[in-house]
């Protein structure tokens, strides 16, 4: 069973369509992408997945329950824009919100604890949230989006203004929480931890999906069939290749339609050159976003 | 605020008592002079503190009151039993004649025209022909047990004071705290925790609860200040009451009062991006509660004009309205009936626009949508 299945849903403020007959899926022990440009339905799409708004249309299912009051427990969400009660102590603070989420006070604060425990976080449990740095409280309200056990865990932006040190724990968390089977859903514009992280991606634009599916496939449909190459000794003409790209350390030959990177192998090893690298290339996703949305805008 | 607003009452009660120590109203000796021009106005010149002296002509008596031998003087023309006036000279610049030169001059007049006429007695008596004692009765003509008058009022007045203000400081409570969720955020992790509705439920009796016990403090701590305060006030304690049904009135009007505003309070919190926005949004609904409080002595004065009645079923001045005008007057059955029917389906109109407002503004951040979207958004939302 998918732990989230998301169908045809549609959402519109005043006349404007946000979200526009948007459908996905996230398995069960998966982190799923969601990327799209400012202003592309992202935050629209995860506030009716987290049961904060209602879709005008279409349905959203969690463990193959429809959205209610009954399945918000086992949603978790951390937001993009953070802040808790300035005057609560931390661990008061994250019992409240444990709390709102069913969880009774004595297994929220043993929870609290060992979550608090594996952040590092012990040591400030009595301090007020207003004490704490930003990196700090995020931590915090990381720990107040997953302890209650919850399937769907939403991220949005989480590694922002966190340390490379915090940063790590958090992946490393995030990858625990796979391993357990809860579907991670990770929204940010930092496409390199999408690649790090993430098996599969959904990007909107203008509230439709654009890109949607496993992140190896995605990019093999979008290499542009040309080769990286790190060598020794004189290249000279190569047959079949149209252009030359020098960059940094390495070399990029571009094919013609007729030719494969097997074929360019072969006759780079008949040459006797000695390969350091030969690599099909893909484009960094970076570059696929690019692609995609500067489409969109032409 | 819970603990103040006692305190500053003990404040009061003893600035009070310093002031009327200190400022006991000094009794001066008067002279006033006269100019009798018609005659037979020799007898009764000591009129308590002041002594009427008499001139000849109206030359002398200027020239007195230029020297300061007479602070002023009045002048009995010819026809005055025709026409009654009588003409005062003063360098004073004052308003009127004070009250007491007034009765003075008064009782003066009365008692020269009269001397000889009637029995000494009776002169008093047309000098103060009036001492009021009211007695309510049943309709079975027996004394009624509520009888009335200031003391009948103390209790409603003062409690209408403190429901306006516990209204007031409860709608910010919640105000600020809808405000303060909003501009950190955490409104998202609340919502996606609860239900709006449950959001708003939960404000509302939550705060509700903290008013409610901030009023049990100030009732509580009321007959001790009355004791405290009796010292000043003296006797007029023991003709404190409490109108008839007032208790059940008291709360039903509280309840019904503090959900409206709250609910009024949490749909603009929802609005407005701010705490601070909110606060002066509010305070357009307020206003209303506070109109029968500055009008409480036309209250008094005219308890049966049409305008209270409106007042008193309009709902966002019922509540203090109603609880004032109990101790003033009897209500009529059908304008509580009303007052109370109007407020309760102001209550369920407000609560089920807010749980709307509230789905659609709580997460909308920065500017304030105007009156003419949020009504729009109403409609098609």
């Amino acid at each position: 069973m998918q732990a989230v299945e998301v169908s045809h849903i549609v959402k519109s403020f005043v006349d404007k369509v946000v979200v526009n007959d948007l459908s996905f899926s996230v398995a069960q022990g998966e982190i799923f992408g969601l990327i799209g440009p400012n202003g592309a339905g992202k935050t629209t799409t995860i506030r009716m997945m987290m049961d904060i708004i209602k879709p005008d249309s279409g349905d959203v299912t969690v463990l193959g329950d429809k959205l209610s009051e009954a399945t918000k427990n086992k949603l978790g969400y951390l937001p993009e824009e953070r802040g808790l009660y300035r005057k609560l102590r931390v661990l008061d603070s994250i019992i409240y919100l444990a709390s709102l989420k069913g969880l009774d006070r004595h297994s929220a604060e043993e929870k609290a604890n060992q979550l608090l425990s594996q952040t590092g976080m012990l040591p400030h449990k009595e301090k007020k949230i207003e004490e704490l740095s930003r990196g700090m409280g995020q931590i915090i309200q990381f720990i107040v989006s997953v302890i209650h056990d919850p399937e769907l865990v939403v991220l949005d932006e989480p590694f922002a203004g966190l340390d490379p040190v915090n940063t790590d724990l958090l992946k490393g968390m995030l990858f625990g929480l796979r391993n357990q089977g809860k579907a991670l859903i990770l929204s940010t514009h930092q496409m390199n931890e999408i690649e790090e992280l993430c098996d599969r991606i959904l990007m909107i634009n203008h509230g439709r999906s654009v890109l949607y599916g496993n992140l190896a496939e995605i990019k093999s449909k979008y290499r542009s069939n040309s080769v990286l190459l790190e060598f020794e000794g004189e290249l000279g003409e190569v047959p079949g290749v149209t252009e030359k790209r020098t960059h940094k350390g390495y070399l990029e030959l571009v094919l013609d339609g007729n030719t494969t990177p097997q074929q360019v192998l072969e006759r780079l090893v008949s040459r006797g050159i000695v390969i350091n690298r030969f690599e099909v290339a893909t484009p960094p996703l970076n570059e696929i976003f690019l692609r995609v949305v500067g489409k969109a805008h032409e | 605020m819970t603990l103040i607003v006692p305190l500053i009452a003990i404040l009061l009660i003893g600035v009070f008592q310093l002031v009327s120590g200190i400022a006991r109203p000094t009794v001066e000796a008067m002279t006033i002079g006269y100019v009798d021009e018609l005659g037979g106005f020799q007898q009764y010149t000591n009129q308590g503190n002041i002594t009427l002296v008499r001139f000849d002509t109206p030359d002398d008596a200027t020239d007195a009151l230029v020297n300061g031998d007479i602070s002023e003087y009045f002048v009995i023309p010819p026809d005055y039993i025709s026409a009654g006036v009588i003409n005062r000279y003063t360098l004073e610049k004052q308003l009127a004649a004070s009250p007491a030169t007034t009765a003075a001059i008064n009782n003066f007049l009365t008692s020269n025209l009269l001397a000889g006429k009637v029995p000494e007695a009776t002169v008093a008596r047309i000098e103060a022909p009036l001492n009021l004692v009211s007695t309510r009765l049943t309709e079975t003509g027996a004394v009624a047990p509520e009888q009335g008058g200031y003391g009948n009022f103390i209790i409603p007045f003062v409690f209408g004071i403190l429901l306006a203000l516990s209204i007031i400081f409860s709608s910010t409570y919640l105000l600020q705290g809808l405000g303060e969720e909003k501009e950190n955020r955490l409104i998202e992790i609340l919502l996606s925790s609860v239900s709006a509705r449950q959001l708003l439920t939960g404000k509302v009796l939550g705060i509700g609860a903290a008013g409610l016990a901030q009023v049990a403090v100030w009732a509580i701590s009321a007959p001790l200040l009355l004791n405290l305060a009796s010292s000043s006030i003296g006797g007029f304690i023991s003709t404190i009451q409490l109108p008839a049904n007032f208790i059940v009135l008291a709360v039903v009007y509280f309840i019904l009062g503090y959900l409206l505003f709250a609910v009024i309070s949490a749909s603009v919190g929802a609005v407005s991006s701010g705490s601070r926005e909110g606060q002066q949004l509010v305070g357009i609904f307020t206003l209303p509660l506070l109109i029968p409080l500055w009008f409480t002595s036309l209250i008094m004065l005219l308890p049966d004009n049409p305008i209270w009645v409106f007042f008193a079923i309009f709902p966002l001045s019922a509540p203090v309205e109603v609880i004032i005008r109990l101790g003033v007057s009897a209500i009529p059955a059908w304008q509580l009936v009303a007052s109370i029917a109007v407020l309760v389906l102001s209550i369920i109109g407000t609560m089920l626009l807010t749980t709307r407002i509230f789905r659609t503004y709580l997460l909308m951040y920065g500017k304030r949508p105007g009156i003419g979207e949020v009504l729009r958004n109403l409609r098609s939302g």
